[in-house]
């Protein structure tokens, strides 16, 4: 889909696809897939998370997530929610890539259900054992400098470090932690997870991420469309402020019209 | 023949196949994975695999996911 606000060299590559937008939604806590669907063409996106889940043998008739989001139209992103060990992890992703043919995915492995936050030395071992098995890996973790780039060294596709605790809408918690991996990563940096509202998005972008994944600041907003539309607008807005280059800050204030000439 | 779909205990014909399976479960093989006993079955052979007494089958499918 071609958006015109968007500078056509500027586009996010990952394992060797290009996308236009910058804006990651996820596809889950929406009233139905029908509002979901609408709030993921108002922000955009290109690629939308899915999760993987038994069926429900015994009631065949509800709606399917594929029925709302075409997987032709849109880049369908298995992750491992849900997931607190490596083994269970790449499970989760070899069954999402035999339900649906794709080789990107999302890892995330947890640590505990109070935080969500990443355990990283089970993510690393299921993003080593994801590679080895020919999957294109695009991998939460957290904000720490160091992980970031053992991952990218074992062949990750993308990091995705947390702005802060999934659904918490705490914005961009470290920016100065986020700032270092952009600095040392040479593949895209996402900041999945924390965002709570537009300008959260904008501030992240502005630190030169490469792209910003949510779920819960669209899903959980009053009026989720209307949130989507606003994501959509603040990594833009933030993307082309960090290409642009701010003003240096300054301590006092500098007129910004001529001080010659008057009266 | 006795087996677990899904965790639950569920019967099947003796001799069945994963194909013939998810055809009396009216269950699309379109967009699902079929685990059984924790080895992925691959689409091309639901065909030729055949149950056994005492399977632990899985079958997934996408949903709404963060």
């Amino acid at each position: 889909m071609q958006d015109t606000s968007v500078p056509d060299q500027d586009r996010l590559i990952i394992a060797g696809k290009a996308y236009t937008s910058r804006l990651i939604v996820g596809t889950g806590k929406y009233a139905s897939y029908a509002q979901n669907a609408e709030a993921a063409e108002a922000a955009g996106a290109e690629i939308v998370t899915v999760a993987l889940r038994r069926v429900n043998v015994a009631d065949k008739g509800s709606e399917r997530l594929v029925d709302h989001l075409d997987p032709e139209r849109f880049t369908y992103l298995p992750n491992t929610a849900g997931c607190y060990t490596a083994e269970e992890a790449v499970r989760t992703l070899r069954l999402a890539r035999e339900a649906g043919g794709w080789n990107l995915v999302k890892l995330e492995v947890l640590a505990d259900q109070k935080t969500l936050y990443p355990d990283m030395s089970e993510t690393l071992v299921a993003a080593k054992a994801l590679i080895a098995d020919g999957f294109d890996v695009m991998v939460y973790c957290s904000d720490d400098p160091v992980y970031a780039r053992k991952l990218e060294d074992a062949g990750c596709c993308a990091i995705m470090p947390l702005g802060s605790l999934i659904g918490s809408g705490l914005g961009v918690q470290n920016p100065v932690n986020i700032r270092l991996i952009v600095e040392q990563c040479k593949v895209p940096v996402i900041v999945d997870a924390g965002v709570g509202t537009a300008s959260d998005a904008a501030i992240a972008m502005e630190l030169g991420v490469d792209g910003v994944l949510m779920n819960t600041a669209i899903a959980a907003a009053k009026d989720p469309v209307r949130m989507a539309r606003a994501m959509k607008y603040a990594v833009i807005a933030g993307r082309e402020a960090y290409l642009a280059g701010r003003m240096p800050k300054k301590r006092y204030a500098d007129p910004s019209s001529p001080l010659g000439g008057l009266i | 023949m006795n087996l677990f779909l899904n965790g639950e205990a569920t019967e099947a014909p003796d001799g069945a196949t994963v194909g013939e399976f998810l055809r009396q479960l009216a269950m699309p093989a379109k967009g699902v994975a079929v685990e059984r006993n924790r080895e992925i079955v691959p689409k091309s052979l639901y065909g030729t695999t055949r149950l056994t007494e005492g399977d632990r089958i899985e079958i997934v499918q996408f949903v709404g996911g963060g």
